[in-house]
């Protein structure tokens, strides 16, 4: 098995914005920024649940629709006087394709 | 040895002159003080804001009995010079004291000018001069008149402060246009709307020929056309004349005042004249700031220290609370000169430069001055302009490439800039009391007396604070969109429209953005403000705009959507009916509700099944109800003609037209419009964005209304006699708003800034304005009147589902 799951093409996500994927233990948000990185956080905002992937991509960052709390999608910090952080998978780009780490889905089974 | 000084007169020159003798030398003299006015030293130049009730006399008061009492000085209040003895070196008190000096002060000041119209000498006929004169004006109220002789700045200080107070006012001004000194025509013209606005009533080009009286007191004021101005007060401000009564009688040399040189002494050297009494190198002086310098001058000449009086560039600046104006040099056109105009009548803002040889030789700025003492510093320096001329007229913030932090321009000031008219104070002088210890603005006006005058400065001087003290001080939170630019939304419009950008990273580069792609606060806006200025060259962008916006439908608390369909003017038909409730089936829609807006609530749909359940109802003939945008929501409206028995009009009919005409139009906030067929206003209008209620005549429309967080009724536009004219005026409203409002305002917000009037001059009153609105309303909606639940069923369906499903192939 190799170490890296293909996803999608990086043309399925739009710049500065995201997309979910599903797996048995929820959705995994993965976002595209204007700079073409991508990366792999929860859906869920620790704050209220609020699905990540449905708001506004900045520079590194994402704000929560709900409540407009603002996360690094490096770290799944959140910025500013909030506190809290979303757990982060790794992502990359290989040939124009998304891969996540495979070892991903084996942490989310056994959490 | 103590010599004996006497002042004539308690005014602002002498007392800065005593204050500045007392700090240097207190022991050099022994001071006594007249005054005819039964009281000290107040600060004359914020009789205004006493007059408008900002202000307190105890407020204004500079030197109280304490002061006197604590630095020796004998007061002699209410008591007049009766004459003087130079030879002998004595004056004669108006009670028949003698008493010697060594050396003396004339600080008279100044007499207003009355005109010597028939019956100025009539009771109830005043000037504004002193604490008596305010006190008269503050006993006027709502019920009385009052006219006002001079739209200059003390006659249109005077009508502003008793408009504040009720007072029905009106100012006769006998120029063209209002402060025809210092403004020209457009600016005094802003200034006659502010005025008019806060109800003073304004003649202009206007003769006084007689003060008509009864019973010994002034009944009313007598225009040559023939017009009676009826009034129980009359103010003349008209001007003021040196007063040099005393100094002529006693022989000293005296022109239109009394003579003075460079060390303000008078033709006896044991004299010195200081204040609006003296005549210095041919001129006379009314403004705060040179006659602060005359008493320094005075105060070191009385010391035996060198000093010389140095005439300089003036300013001029109105204390009316909501007229920011300012005005600076020389501004009438002329040869070899030429203008830099600005104006953004949305704001109110005007600015004029006008320049001879690259250097600006006069200002003129209306409406937002802040940028004044940058262009007051260019003109007293005459800096050459030419390298910056492109966006000299922006002012500070926008020279040098990328716009700089709005600190940056104080920063850049020399040390020598004057940031204090009033009191002369440099910048440099700040930062020394600064790095002395004063780090507040109230230490700063107790040692410095910078911004303790007429107070304009006060935001510069916290400028300076901020700069020099770095993050030790915190500036109250200046308005800029988001920590991603310090600019407002207003600089951030007026760069886009005037510098003509049509993309985001265009306005982040040209404003200076401190992020790379802006945050989730400024990216809404500014893609709307590009929308609007530019609907056929830029195109919207999804990514940034707020899920509902970008997903056509609104998110709730646990992820999933609502689903609105239109329903134009709230009229549905039996197989809409049944298409909904099929769709409520068919996509397990847990809660379906009836809206305030006359609609039906789809709740609960998940985000995969959006493109699917939109199909369905577009299938069925209905489009998206924009239930979730910033721009139109829904048109609410009653049954009208069609059934019932009190309609005057078609409500309904209008209503839809109304909404099939508006969908898809974006705005600043939501629009909510209501149509009601008569006075009893069943589909409350009278609390919507846009409200028509429907008379016999016509059509009543009225604007501002709202009921959220704030409830407001609709004011009152225009009544037109047609449909189609009122097509029209809402479709101009619509648009003068989407150009003009800051993002996230609702009407009445926008309202609240710029007046009923100025949307009522554009849409009702300018037929040709309200036909280019018009116009350019169309070519908006000609890109965005479409169904956007169509077009994302037919481009953009495979978004909604999930990028990939894991899911599955773990369950295998």
């Amino acid at each position: 098995m190799s170490d890296w799951i293909d996803i999608a093409s990086l043309d399925d996500i739009p710049q500065r914005g995201a997309r979910v994927v599903k797996t048995t233990q929820g959705c995994v948000a993965v976002f595209r920024t204007a700079d073409d990185k991508v990366y792999a956080l929860d859906n869920s905002c620790p704050h209220k649940g609020g699905p990540l992937a449905e708001g506004i991509v900045h520079g590194a960052s994402v704000t929560c629709p709900l409540h407009n709390w603002v996360f690094s999608l490096e770290t799944g910090l959140a910025a500013g006087a909030d506190e809290g952080q979303v757990a982060t998978y790794r992502a990359r780009v290989l040939n124009g394709r998304i891969e996540l780490e495979a070892a991903f889905l084996a942490a989310r089974s056994a959490a | 040895m103590t010599q004996k000084l006497i002042i004539i007169g308690a005014g602002m020159a002498t007392g800065r002159a005593l204050e500045t003798l007392l700090e240097t030398a207190p022991e050099a003299y022994d001071v006594t003080l007249f005054n005819a006015e039964p009281r000290g030293n107040y600060n004359r130049i914020m009789l205004s804001p006493v007059l408008a009730g900002d202000k307190t006399y105890a407020e204004i008061e500079t030197h109280g009995p304490e002061w006197y009492a604590q630095n020796g000085v004998t007061c002699r209040f209410g008591e007049r010079i009766a004459s003087i003895d130079r030879s002998a070196k004595t004056v004669t008190s108006e009670n028949g004291d003698v008493l010697g000096y060594d050396k003396l002060m004339f600080g008279t000041g100044s007499n207003p000018f009355m005109i010597p119209l028939p019956g100025h000498d009539l009771a109830g006929v005043i000037a504004y001069r002193d604490l008596e004169d305010t006190e008269r004006m503050m006993a006027l109220g709502p019920d009385n008149r009052c006219v006002v002789i001079g739209g200059g700045l003390l006659g249109l200080e005077a009508a502003a402060g008793m408009a504040a107070r009720g007072v029905d006012v009106t100012v006769v001004h006998i120029m063209g246009h209002l402060m025809e000194r210092q403004l020209d025509e457009a600016a005094g013209y802003l200034l006659r709307r502010a005025l008019v606005d806060k109800g003073i009533t304004i003649k202009c080009a206007a003769n006084s020929k007689e003060i008509l009286g009864k019973d010994g007191h002034v009944r009313a004021l007598l225009l040559d056309d023939g017009t009676e101005l009826p009034c129980d007060l009359l103010v003349m401000a008209v001007g003021i004349r040196p007063n040099v009564a005393l100094a002529q009688q006693a022989g000293l040399a005296v022109g239109k005042g009394i003579h003075v040189d460079d060390q303000m002494v008078t033709s006896d050297p044991d004299v010195l004249a200081v204040g609006e009494c003296v005549e210095h190198d041919g001129a006379i002086f009314g403004l705060v700031a040179p006659l602060y310098d005359q008493a320094k001058v005075a105060a070191k000449t009385l010391l035996s220290e060198e000093a010389a009086f140095v005439q300089k560039e003036l300013s001029t600046k109105l204390k009316v609370t909501g007229c920011d104006l300012f005005s600076a040099g020389d501004f009438a056109d002329g040869e070899g000169r030429e203008d830099i105009v600005f104006r953004d009548p949305a704001r109110g803002v005007y600015r004029r430069l006008v320049i001879e040889n690259n250097v600006i030789i006069g200002a003129v700025m209306y409406g937002d001055t802040a940028d004044s003492n940058w262009f007051f510093g260019l003109i007293k320096d005459k800096t050459d302009i030419s390298e910056m001329r492109d966006t000299l007229i922006f002012g500070p913030a926008y020279q040098g490439g990328t716009p700089l932090d709005p600190l940056a321009a104080v920063a850049a000031l020399p040390r020598d800039a004057e940031i204090c008219g009033c009191n002369g104070i440099c910048k440099g002088q700040i930062e020394d009391a600064i790095a002395a210890g004063a780090t507040d603005l109230g230490a700063l006006k107790a040692v410095t007396k910078a911004s303790a005058s007429c107070g304009t400065c006060t935001g510069l001087v916290e400028q300076v604070l901020a700069v020099t003290l770095g993050d030790d001080f915190v500036m109250p939170a200046a308005a800029s969109i988001c920590a991603c630019t310090d600019m407002t939304h207003e600089d951030v419009r007026r760069m886009i429209k005037s510098q003509r950008l049509t993309s985001m990273p265009a306005v982040w580069q040209e404003c200076g953005w401190k992020t790379s792609c802006g945050c989730h606060v400024c990216r809404p806006a500014l893609n709307f403000y590009l929308l609007a200025d530019w609907p056929l060259e830029y195109a919207d962008d999804p990514q940034s705009r707020f899920i509902n916006e970008r997903k056509h439908a609104n998110i709730q608390k646990d992820g999933t959507f609502s689903v609105v369909p239109r329903m134009w003017g709230g009229i549905t038909t039996p197989d809409e009916l049944r298409a909904i409730a099929d769709a409520a089936d068919k996509y397990m829609v847990p809660t379906v509700k009836v809206t305030g807006g006359q609609r039906i609530d789809l709740l609960g749909v998940k985000g995969e099944d959006l493109p699917a359940i939109w199909k369905d109802l577009n299938a069925a003939g209905m489009v998206s109800g924009y239930a979730y945008s910033k721009g139109l929501r829904t048109v609410k409206t009653c049954v009208g003609t069609d059934h019932c028995r009190f309609g005057t009009q078609d409500s309904t009919g209008l209503g839809i037209k109304l909404e099939k005409t508006l969908h898809g139009a974006w705005t600043p906030h939501k629009l909510k419009l209501g149509v009601s067929g008569c006075p009893r206003n069943c589909a409350e209008a009278t609390c919507k964005d846009i409200g028509i209620i429907c008379v016999d005549s016509g059509f009543q429309i009225s604007i501002g209304g709202a009921a959220g967080m704030d409830v407001k009724e609709t004011e009152l536009l225009v009544q037109v006699a047609s449909e189609a004219e009122a097509m029209d005026v809402i479709k101009a409203i619509t648009q003068l708003y989407r150009e003009n409002a800051k993002y996230l305002d609702r009407i009445y917000k926008w309202m609240a800034k710029v007046g009923l009037d100025w949307i009522e001059a554009r849409v009702v009153t300018d037929q040709a304005e309200r036909a280019a609105l018009v116009d350019r309303f169309e070519i908006s909606q000609s890109i965005y009147r479409h169904d956007p639940w169509a077009a994302h069923v037919k481009e953009k369906a495979k978004r909604y589902q999930p990028l990939a499903r894991l899911d599955l192939e773990a369950a295998e």
